[in-house]
Order: structure tokens, then C-alpha cells, then sequence
């Protein structure tokens, strides 16, 4: 299940609802991003924006892509998009597995996914200023161990 | 057709979306990004460094050379940082 919304999420409330009832789960594995401010007091806000549309779309094609690759019982991926203060909740990320392994691998292959494929960009203000985050190298390097042969 | 712009693009070119009609020898992404860079100094400005700008035609990511159809909904974007 994918979302994209404003609106913050609770990380209980979203466990409870995808894996609460469900007897053949053994492992789940939960990631949040958050908006930090590395620079004591320096940023104010993260502005996100997106591309309505296609980010859901694809956010569904990663989901299926995940699904496909690893035995996943459910996954849920929530990214939100506006102004967000330092501290606030960004995109949360959740598998659930019979094994830990799959859950685990699973989720952070979404999680290099989202940082440079969807269609997402972040603005900060701070105290220099305004100004749009710039793609990083590091970002790139982690999605890309994710290829399959021949890809 | 529909052209959207996103993050600084759309701020160094001014809007979200325009409509504009390409002439039609006009069919593959690299053309379009040359005639759309002689709108205007500030779509020069902002198509400046092809190297850093992603393209999606009707919401699917696509390569330089990718073929245009009548009516496509393109999108031109800086490099994503989500997550």
C-alpha cells in the first residue's frame, strides 16, 4: 500500500492496521525519515514537492518491484509533501515478512529507492537563506548496489 | 502540449506548467529542450546544464532521445531527493 499526503502518520496506528490481525508474520521491519537540522537551530523548514501522479505511480511500481523480488507478507510506504519543521515526520516505510532477512533487505532497498527515484524535492530555509538540497553521490552509490545482473 | 517544471526549474522559468506548441519537426526530447531553451533567457537559465535535468513524458521517466507524440504531458526536473 503506498500513500503520499500532508498529513503526519503514526507509526503504531499504521503497524496495528497492516500487521495487527495477521498470524503469519514473523518479522517486521519499520523505517521513518525525519527533517533534522544538523546546524543547531539553523534550519527552519523543508518545503517538499512532488509530481501528483507520478509519484504515486511510482511508488506502486517500486512496491511491486519489491514484492517481486523478496516473500513479503505486506508493505506499506508513506511519504508526505509541504512544509515540514525540523524533527517532523517525512516517509515511513514498512515490511512485514515470515523471516527477518526479506524485511530487512526489502526495506532498505526502498528506502535507496525513494532518496533518488521518486519524484520528490526538498527546499530548505534556514538562517543563509533559502535553498533547493542537491542530489548526492552517496544517495546514487547506495541505490545503484540494488541492480540486478543485467539491469 | 503540456510542459511542468519543478523545484528551481519552475522558479528560474517562472511557472509550474505552460502549454506551448512545437513545430512539428519537433519529435524527440533533445529537440524540444532546444526550442524550449529560445523561449525565453530564463528557459535558456534554467536549461543550461542538460546533464542534471530529468525528463518524464506522460509520467514515466524517459532518456534524452525519447521519441514525442501529439499530446504528451512532459515534465522537466532537477535531480530527486526524497525519502
Amino acid at each position: 500500500m503506498i500513500r503520499v499526503q500532508a498529513e503526519d502518520f503514526d507509526l503504531g496506528a499504521e503497524m496495528d492496521a497492516l500487521t495487527g490481525s495477521r498470524k503469519d508474520i514473523g518479522a517486521v521491519v519499520n523505517f521513518i525519515g525525519k527533517v533534522r537540522d544538523l546546524d543547531d537551530g539553523a534550519l527552519s523548514a523543508m518545503t517538499l514537492e512532488h509530481y501528483p501522479g507520478m509519484t504515486e505511480k511510482m511508488l506502486a511500481d517500486i512496491e511491486a518491484q519489491a514484492n517481486t523480488r523478496w516473500e513479503l507478507q505486506e508493505t506499506l510506504i508513506i511519504h508526505r509533501y509541504g512544509r515540514l519543521e525540523p524533527g517532523e515526520q517525512i516517509v515511513l516505510v514498512i515490511t512485514a515478512s515470515a523471516h527477518r532477512q526479506s524485511a530487512f533487505e526489502a526495506c532498505a532497498f526502498l528506502m535507496d529507492w525513494l532518496k533518488t527515484k521518486a519524484p520528490f524535492w526538498k527546499l530548505e530555509e534556514s538562517d543563509k537563506g533559502r535553498s533547493w538540497v542537491e542530489a548526492k553521490q552517496a544517495d546514487n552509490d547506495a541505490a545503484d548496489r540494488w541492480q540486478e545482473p543485467g539491469s | 502540449m503540456n510542459i511542468h517544471y519543478f523545484a528551481w526549474m519552475r522558479e528560474q522559468i517562472g511557472k509550474s506548467v505552460e502549454t506551448e506548441t512545437p513545430p512539428a519537426h519537433i519529435d524527440n526530447i533533445d529537440d524540444l529542450l532546444d526550442w524550449l531553451a529560445d523561449l525565453s533567457p530564463a528557459h535558456a537559465e534554467a536549461l543550461t546544464d542538460r546533464t542534471v535535468i530529468g525528463v518524464a513524458v506522460n509520467k514515466e521517466f524517459v532518456e534524452p532521445g525519447a521519441k514525442l507524440e501529439t499530446g504528451d504531458e512532459i515534465a522537466l526536473f532537477p535531480p530527486m531527493t526524497g525519502g
